[in-house]
This record gives C-alpha cells, structure tokens and sequence, in this order.
C-alpha cells in the first residue's frame, strides 16, 4: 500500500473525449464534402472528396484485448504512415488514413509484420464484436475472447478476401444478455439448468426483493432456509435467463457442462433492403469447449459455407434465408430443427406461419 | 519483487510454478491460444507481463488459466470509485485471492473517447504511460459500448490515475443505471454517405449529460448511439435506447454519367439483379438498352441500398437530417426490441437545434425515471405503459411513419366527459 497522496487535481467532468484534434489533416479539410469512395482491394479503400482531395484507408484486426505495448507499435505505424492519427471500428479494426498512395504496401506490409491482418471491409467476415468473459466480467459462463480468437483463426481467409455475398458480422456472449449484439451469426451462452442458490449466504449478499423483481416471469419467491431469510425458485417457471444472476451472486447459474452455446443467425441492423432484423436460433446444446470450441466453429463454418455457396450478391444472411426459407437453410447448413426452436416467449404468435405457404 | 516470483498459484497447481525462469508461471492451457492466424491476445499478455514484471498480470493469468480449466468465473463485483463520482469504475475482485493473491484486485476504467474512436497518436501514447505507471497495461479497444477500456488496477490506485487521465482530457464513461458513453460510425470525417454531423452532435449530447453519466440515479441503463446514415454503423437502432440515424427528406441525387459508368464496368444484367430488383419498394426504373435510371422517390424509403451500389452516381439527398428511433435494447428480459421510429425528421446542425433535441431528451429521460420499473429500459417502460400514454406524457405527436400499419384491434376507448 502506497501511502495517499495529496490531491490537487479538481475533476473536469469533460464527458467525450473532444474531437478536435484527433482528426487527419486531410480529414478536416473534407470533412462534411466527401463525394465517393471505391474499394481498392482487401482492407483497402479510397475516399474522394469534392475537393478532388484521395484520402485511403487501410483497415487492420486487432485481438481487442491490446496492451499498452501493442498500442504504442500502432501509434508507431500511425506516426510513419497516417500522420499520427488513426481510428478504432466498432468491430476492434483500427483504420489508418493517408493520402499518399504508395504508403499503401508498405503499411501494409508493417501490420502484417506485427501480427495485424488486413481485411475486414465490405463482402468479407468482419471481426468478431464480444464480450469480456472469464477475463473480466463477473457473470461469464466462458470467455468471449478466447472463442473469437479461436473462430477467426478458422475464418482468417474469409477475413482477408470478398468472397461473401455481403459483409458478414459475427458476436460471441458469455451470457444470455448477449453484449455481444445482433450479428449474421452470433455464438451465445444458453444456460440449461434454473441457478442454484447458495443459502447460507444470499441474505447478506442480496437485496431479496431486488432480486425478486429481476424475474421476468416471476419464478422466485422469498422463503426461509435454515431460519435464514434467503429466495426460492420454482423450476417448473424458471426460464434459465440469468437476469437473477446479476442482481444476486448466490443464485449461481454458470455451470462448467451446463452452460452451453446456442448458435444465432440472420441479425442486422442496417435499413439496407431489408428492414432490421433480431436473429433466430438454429443449433443449441454445443459444448463450452475451451481453449479451441471446435463444436462452435464447426456449425460456424457450415453455416457460412451454406451462406457463401447460395447467397446472391449483396444479400445479407437473414435476406438469403428469407429467399430460400428457413427449411433449406437448415438443409443447407446440416442442422437439425427442434421443437425449442419455435418461440414459446411473448412475442412468439408474431414467428409462427400464419399462412398456408409451404415449400415442399 | 524478486521475492514474489513464482507466488501466483498454489494448491493442485503445483505443476504450473515452475516456468524456466520466466516471470510468468505455466499457463499450458491459454498458451493453446498462441497459435493460429488470428492475433492472440495471450501473447500481447505473455509479451507485456515478461517486460514489465507486474504481479497483478501473472495473478490475472493465472486466474485465467483456472477458469479455462475449471469453466467457470472467478471475479465478483464491489463499489470502487473516484471522488464525485458513482460510476465509469468496474469493480473486480477475485473470489479466489486466497489461491491467487495477485489476482485480488483488477478493476477497469471506462473512459470516453472522441466520437467516431478517432485518436491522435499522442494523446494514445499518453493514455498508454499513465496506464502503465498506475494500472496492468491492459487495454480494450473498445468495450461494446464504446469505451476505452483500461483494464486492471488497484482501488487506492485509481484516483491519482484518474486525476492523470482527466488533466490530459480524459473522463470517465457510464456503468450501471447512468447514461453510457455513446458510440457513432466515421461519420462525416470521412463517408460521403453521412447525412448529419452525428459525431458533433455525439459530442455535445454527452457533453451535457455528463453528469447523469458519472451518478447512477436511473431505473437502468440509457444508451444513446449515433449513426450518420441509415446504413447504421454504429448499429444503433439495435444497441441504444436513443438512436439518431441519418436520413434525408428530399430526392437521391442522381449523376446518370455514372450511372452509364457503372453499366459499362458490370452490364445491364448486374444493374437488375443487383440494383432495381433489390430496391425495397421498386422505385427504381431503368428502360433496357438505355443508360440511365428513374427513382420514384415518393417511394423510396431511404434505405441506402442503391447508392451502396452505385455511391459514384447516388447519393442522399440536399434536405439532411437524422430520425430519431427510441427503445432499442438486447435480450434481457423482455426479449430483443429494437428501437422504433418516434421522429422521422429532425434537423441537427445549429447548436440551437441540438438543445431542442436534449430538451425534448430531458422530457422523455424525466418520464422515463418517474415511470419506469427497477430495470426497466425505457423501451420496455413504453411497450408496458403503452405509446400513447407515452407520446401524451413528453409531447410528441402522433405520426404515421410510428407504425408498419394501423391497429388491428378495436379495443381502445376515446376521450370522453363523463355525466357527472
């Protein structure tokens, strides 16, 4: 322990960074004026201003969980390459910004050196968004990290070439809660088994009505254990969310064989044809197999052979499925349908065939 | 710290203590993670740890190793934070600190960066030595929110790196029941799509709830993402309560030179299957053998998909905004909502224009906390109370562009004075 120091520091409550100065010179000068921009290559685009000002960009991957060691070598290739700035995506890509095209190779060359991939823009596997897992969260049934590095191992080709009909986005969550997000596809943890609840400790760990309210569809009741004031739940009821989990630290529902993945499909969020769309849930039971979940990537990678095979130019996962419909998709993709794939929660009626349209 | 090498495991882990010298001990098992094409982030750990010696990392690796074993997690939560503040702290201690002592603390900044994740290399570089001198050296680029994550440091650590971090610019990002640090897309710097300035709008939005930001005080969380065009980059109609997405009242500008450019590179064949058949509401036209296109823009919904085709010869068009989608939110517990249309026009370039916007914000959060249950998203508190109850309360009109299609139920009652 340090002995405190004195402070005389008073906290500017500044909220977001500030944007000026974080910007490219050539940024600045177009910014709000840009006219179009083409592809280059894998990784690589171009920009065109009105001004006739090219403004190139060449996107990288990144294992997300950097150090301050791997960010100072990017800080490095900023100051040699895009004169000193850089940008994040929200899918972990760092994106360098120049306007002289014979920095291209180089750059290019320098990422892949320190181990950074170059992809990852238009018809191609994006990284994966997730979560924070065993690492850090105080809720993981897995560790997020370690899945996607293990999905993009199996996929780095389809990073690093436009093979796809479309982009393709890709999510891992530790929980059901799914931070991850909506994705084309999404490897989410699903719980089997209702938690199990640690007695002797939840009324001093617990707020008890707190955890009550949690319930989303009022599984757990308050009871006594031992003359203990602790909460019980009805398992018949309990629809193995976790939400309690959160609230309350001995109601326990990670379990090492229990908490499994489910596979999602066919979420989008951009207004492109389609409307936005929540995903569905095609292959459930898979292990939670560190280090390497070879069960995942296998029903990920028949999933976008199926997609890559059959998918026109520009559809979208959910827009394939939608053209060739959900029973050739799970044909296609060698899964298997199951009865809990049909929706028994509160908006379920709006998922069911209200049609007599079949395809045999 | 000699004398501290090799103190990171014990128990059933003796066969791990031994590392050939190393500072780090054995972790067979996250060294599965070193192969493979993808960058590891075990080797970034392994690389900084052996530089820096820090206990913290080899306690964290070694708890991380357990969990990869064992399947399960080890760190729970508590209420470390900085002087005036109740949240951008995420506070982790191990439940296992008997087993591994340098895994006792581990608690991560949430820090907000410039929208659009644009950074200069010295203002990285910056972040990075005070990082290092206080914490692990960990750092999440970026978090799903959209925070600079800086993860691992000790609680009577945190306030001197802090005041480090806010001298140089920095402030902490949301957590909990607070307004979260907010994420947008490239936006104007550099997409030529963009139809509002959604990351000076992002800015100045955060800007004023900075506050509401550092002290939970709601029913939960309230997230705001901004997207400069409907192709929604930041996806925020799915990950934010308040979604402004850019969007564009008049008609898609047409430069038919392009057009025939595009024509002659793909052929007619490509302009059908790819653009006038994938057009939404078949508004677009084109008269075989010609070269042109028609948009019957009455009837465009502003989807994108043409001029991500063809963005040489379309683009958005000249009268530009942002609609304003509210509700979105993940599974927890209702199940997925994504956010619905409230406004679909809102003009966002004065300054004077974005306090209208916080106005009616101020009106909807205010609403929201008063109406809301515990952990209720406020799309949640909307679809339990009902939207009229909702538009009634924060002054927005009913429009037309709220719905897919009029009601199929008769069971709603008119205002009316009663007899008596």
């Amino acid at each position: 322990m340090n002995a405190p120091i004195e402070r005389t520091w008073k906290t500017v409550e500044s909220g977001p960074h500030t944007l000026e100065g974080t910007l490219h010179p050539v940024v600045v000068k177009n910014y709000g004026k840009w006219k179009y921009h083409k592809m280059i290559k894998p990784g690589v685009m171009v920009h065109y201003g009105l001004s006739g000002d090219a403004l190139y960009t060449v996107r990288a991957g990144t294992p997300r969980q950097n150090t301050v060691d791997l960010v100072r070598q990017i800080c490095d290739l900023a100051d040699q390459y895009a004169d000193g700035f850089m940008r994040f995506t929200i899918r972990n890509s760092v994106e360098f910004m120049f306007s002289e095209e014979s920095r291209i190779e180089p750059l290019i060359k320098d990422l892949e050196e320190i181990g950074l991939p170059v992809g990852g823009i238009a018809n191609c596997v994006a990284p994966i968004a997730h979560t924070q897992g065993w690492l850090h969260c105080d809720i993981p049934a897995t560790d997020a990290s370690g899945v996607a590095k293990g999905v993009m191992d199996n996929l780095y080709d389809e990073f690093k070439t436009l093979q796809m009909p479309n982009k393709v986005r890709l999510s891992t969550s530790c929980c059901s809660i799914n931070c991850g997000g909506q994705a084309d596809v999404a490897i989410i943890v699903k719980h089997t088994r209702p938690p199990r609840i640690d007695h002797a400790k939840l009324s001093t760990l617990c707020e008890l009505p707190k955890a009550v309210a949690r319930c989303p569809v009022a599984a757990i009741r308050p009871t006594i254990v031992n003359n203990k004031r602790s909460l019980m739940v009805d398992e018949e009821k309990c629809i193995v969310c976790g939400a309690c989990f959160g609230a309350c630290p001995s109601m326990e529902i990670n379990h090492p064989e229990h908490s499994q993945f489910a596979i999602w499909v066919g979420g989008k969020n951009s207004n492109a044809r389609s409307k936005p769309q929540s995903m569905s849930l095609v292959a459930e039971g898979i292990p939670n197999n560190p280090p390497h979940w070879p069960e995942v990537n296998d029903v990920v990678g028949r999933i976008l052979k199926a997609y890559k095979g059959g998918g026109k130019p520009w559809e979208r996962m959910n827009e394939w499925i939608e053209r060739i419909g959900w029973k050739r998709f799970f044909e296609e993709s060698e899964l298997t349908f199951e009865v809990d794939m049909i929706d028994s929660y509160r908006h379920a009626r709006t998922t069911f065939n209200q049609s007599a349209h079949v395809r045999f | 710290m000699e004398d501290l090498k090799g103190a990171g495991s014990s128990g059933d882990d003796k066969e791990n203590l031994d590392n050939e010298g190393k500072f780090l001990n054995h972790t067979p098992i996250l060294d599965e993670l070193e192969g493979g094409k993808w960058p590891s982030f075990i080797s970034g750990f392994k690389e900084l740890a052996e530089r820096t010696e820090k206990p913290m990392i080899r306690g964290v690796m070694d708890q991380l190793e357990y969990s990869y074993k064992t399947k399960m997690g080890y760190w729970k939560g508590g209420l470390v934070t900085v002087k005036g503040y109740g949240a951008g702290i995420i506070t982790r201690f191990s439940m296992i600190k008997d087993k591994f002592p340098e895994a006792t603390e581990f608690h991560t900044f949430r820090v907000q960066p410039a929208p659009g994740l644009h950074y200069n290399t010295k203002m990285l570089r910056e972040v990075c030595d005070i990082w290092e001198k206080h914490g692990s050296g960990f750092i999440n680029m970026h978090g799903q929110s959209g925070n600079l994550q800086l993860i691992g440091i000790e609680q009577d650590k945190t306030q001197e790196c802090f005041d480090e971090l806010n001298q140089a610019g920095w402030d902490l990002g949301g957590a909990g029941a607070t307004v979260r640090t907010a994420a947008s897309c490239v936006g104007p710097a550099r997409c030529e799509q963009a139809c509002f300035d959604n990351l000076k709008v992002h800015e100045k939005v955060l800007k004023n709830y900075a506050g509401m930001t550092h002290r939970p005080e709601f029913n939960y969380k309230l997230k705001f993402k901004f997207s400069a065009c409907p192709n929604d980059c930041a996806n925020a109609i799915m990950r934010a309560d308040v979604a402004l997405i850019g969007t564009w009242r008049d008609s898609i500008q047409i430069e038919q030179e392009y057009v025939k450019e595009w024509i002659d590179e793909y052929g007619e064949d490509a302009l059908f299957d790819q653009v006038v058949n994938m057009c939404p509401t078949k508004a677009i036209s084109h008269k075989i053998g010609t070269s042109t296109i028609e948009i019957d823009n009455k009837n465009c919904v502003r989807c994108m998909h043409c001029i991500n085709v063809i963005p040489k010869a379309l683009s958005p068009g000249k009268e530009r905004g942002a609609s304003l989608l509210i509700g979105g939110k993940n599974t927890l517990k209702v199940g997925v909502n994504l956010g619905s249309m409230m406004i679909p026009f809102l003009k966002l370039d004065t300054d004077e224009e974005v306090e209208e916007f916080i106005e009616m914000m101020d009106e909807i959060i205010d609403w929201w906390d008063e109406t809301g249950l515990d952990h209720e998203r406020v799309g949640e508190t909307i679809e339990r109370v009902g939207m009229k109850q909702f538009l009634e309360a924060v002054g927005i009109e009913a429009n037309i562009d709220m719905i897919v299609r009029p009601r199929d139920n008769p069971y709603y009652k008119k205002e009316y004075e009663s007899a008596t």
